[in-house]
């Protein structure tokens, strides 16, 4: 609590003639420590981003020391190449393609692209959003294994791919209805589609 | 003039020599396979949308049936990915523990895939004798938490007990037995005529094709890329103690088998050194009674036996996660099936899905 040198102590009430002080001054407000896990860690490709595609920067976060890059759609393929291709960064391996259903329109679907650099070691985590009805664009002609990843996203998240050689449903049976990540999609599944035992 | 055309035949979903229910549309042209399909989920069991309405405590042993022939070490990336994303500090005993059954399960876990990857190809002695030390190393893991398959012993910030008494013992005395009988495997298959027939230029990848794909562990390193994470970014102590990381070179499946030996070797070391230093204190760390995370993501990535899991949990500040992904390195594998079949014959599909060493439990979640 810091002091407040201007201030007097209240007087007792009753004493002399001069009119009660107001309540003291609310002491200044402390520094809010800084979150260690929301900690800002150095990262080669985010710079390089900022040099070369500093217009596709959406939003950059930061939380347990991962980097989260957030990369308007549409320049979403040519970021990625830059990516794969750059000599700073060079992210070979797509590790993991995700979708997140954050419900809300108008962009209810974000892609999460997590890249790893054998060569240089770094790790990075790209992200995307794309609305009800609109499609993403496809990474299969930068990353083959993106080809299954993207299948089971549009399988339960029911976002299409444009591009992509053979989109259809992996995990779920081709005439499966309906995309069971989605928020509004019950635990239990709709009663009409449960097995039928005969 | 004799006519021909290509034949499309269906193998799986109930199939001895596809690793659970895996169901491949085979397109032939008398032996060779000319396309190959993969039709997979038949063990899909929704894994990711129950992580959502459960707590993280909850999660962990739907964790244990993902790779279910690995499941310390899903166990291991789940509790780590969580560890992270609160910053929970795990003291050194419980780490050092964490590698030792990490280590054991890795060994465990090739024994499981040379078994059966032996038994595939017609070789039934070397399943019998996998079988018989896989026994010991789950009888360890019943003394360590009462289950030999699913385990969910880990806990978010250490372990769930510490060792039994005697287990340290125990774990000696098949750490001892163990380089010898290693020794009978490789005496029955590594230069045996027939194993290196149907294994040597088997199922090939290269380098660049292999992390085009997304391969990751034993797949990736047989193609030359030494890739692996325990060196790469260590986790759980693993900085500690000396081991190799074998890489192959012919990206063939007799090299995947020698690198998946050669690590069982490596892993036995590993154990070794972590009972010979295994620090005192407590097995947990500081943990709040509710596991409530903050706000925020993290991609968690552990070097399973199959390859990399993944962990990408999305937090709301709840208690349970809003969104739960599990990267499996079975999926990702098994998409680089039909590359490494198409052109070959089909009784290479069989020593090919072998040596991807896929568990469709990781691979349909």
């Amino acid at each position: 609590m810091a002091d407040t040198p201007d201030e007097k102590p209240s007087p007792p009430s009753g004493a002399g003639g001069t009119p009660p002080p107001g309540p003291p001054p609310a002491p200044p407000r402390k520094e809010a420590a800084p979150d260690p896990l929301k900690a800002e860690v150095p990262s080669v490709a985010l710079d390089r981003l900022r040099t070369a595609h500093a217009e596709a920067l959406a939003e950059v976060t930061y939380h347990s020391r991962q980097v989260s890059v957030r990369i308007a759609p549409a320049s979403l393929l040519s970021v990625l190449r830059f990516l794969r291709d750059d000599e700073a960064c060079r992210f070979d391996l797509l590790i993991d393609l995700c979708g997140v259903d954050w419900v809300a329109p108008p962009e209810r679907f974000e892609v999460n692209y997590h890249l790893y650099s054998i060569p240089r070691g770094h790790f990075l985590r790209l992200k995307a959003r794309f609305g009800e009805g609109e499609a993403a664009p496809s990474a299969t002609s930068i990353w083959s294994t993106a080809d299954w990843f993207e299948r089971e996203i549009f399988d339960l998240f029911g976002l299409t791919f444009a591009g992509h050689p053979d989109l259809r449903r992996i995990l779920l049976p081709e005439d499966w209805r309906g995309h069971p990540l989605r928020k509004e999609y019950p635990l239990a599944g709709y009663p009409d589609q449960h097995l039928r035992l005969r | 003039m004799l006519r021909t055309e290509t034949l499309d035949i269906n193998m799986g979903p109930q199939h001895p020599a596809t690793h659970g229910v895996l169901r491949l549309v085979l397109s032939l042209d008398g032996e060779r396979v000319v396309d190959l399909k993969p039709d997979i989920g038949y063990l899909h069991r929704g894994v990711e949308k129950l992580a959502e309405h459960e707590d993280y405590v909850q999660i962990e042993p739907l964790t244990d049936r993902l790779d279910y022939v690995a499941a310390m070490s899903e166990n291991l990336g789940y509790v780590g990915a969580v560890e992270k994303l609160m910053g929970i500090e795990v003291p050194p005993r419980a780490q050092a523990v964490r590698v030792a059954l990490a280590e054991l399960q890795r060994v465990a876990s090739h024994l499981v895939w040379l078994g059966t990857h032996g038994l595939d190809i017609g070789a039934m002695t070397i399943f019998f004798w996998c079988f018989r030390e896989r026994e010991q190393i789950l009888d360890l893991f019943e003394g360590f938490c009462g289950a030999r398959l699913t385990y969910n012993s880990l806990r978010i910030g250490g372990l769930q007990q510490d060792l039994p008494p005697g287990w340290v013992r125990k774990c000696r005395k098949f750490l001892e037995i163990y380089p010898a009988r290693q020794d009978q495997y490789e005496e029955l298959l590594s230069s045996n005529r027939i194993w290196i027939k149907r294994t040597k230029g088997v199922g090939v990848l290269s380098a660049a094709e292999a992390i085009d794909l997304g391969l990751t562990g034993p797949a990736l390193r047989g193609s030359g890329v030494s890739f692996d994470l325990r060196k790469a970014t260590p986790y759980t102590g693993y900085e500690k103690y000396a081991f190799e990381v074998p890489v192959g070179q012919a990206g063939d499946t007799y090299d995947r088998y020698l690198i998946r030996l050669e690590e069982m070797r490596q892993s036995i070391s590993i154990v070794r050194q972590v009972l010979d230093s295994l620090p005192e204190g407590e097995v947990r760390g500081k943990v709040p009674k509710k596991i409530k995370p903050p706000k925020g993501e993290v991609f968690h990535m552990v070097e399973g036996p199959r390859g990399i899991q993944g962990f990408y949990l999305v937090s709301d500040g709840s208690e349970r996660p809003y969104r739960c992904h599990f990267r499996a390195p079975s999926f990702v594998n098994l998409q680089a099936l039909k590359k490494m079949c198409v052109g070959g014959m089909v009784a290479d599909v069989v020593a090919i899905i072998g040596t991807l060493d896929i568990v469709l439990g990781d691979c349909d979640r």
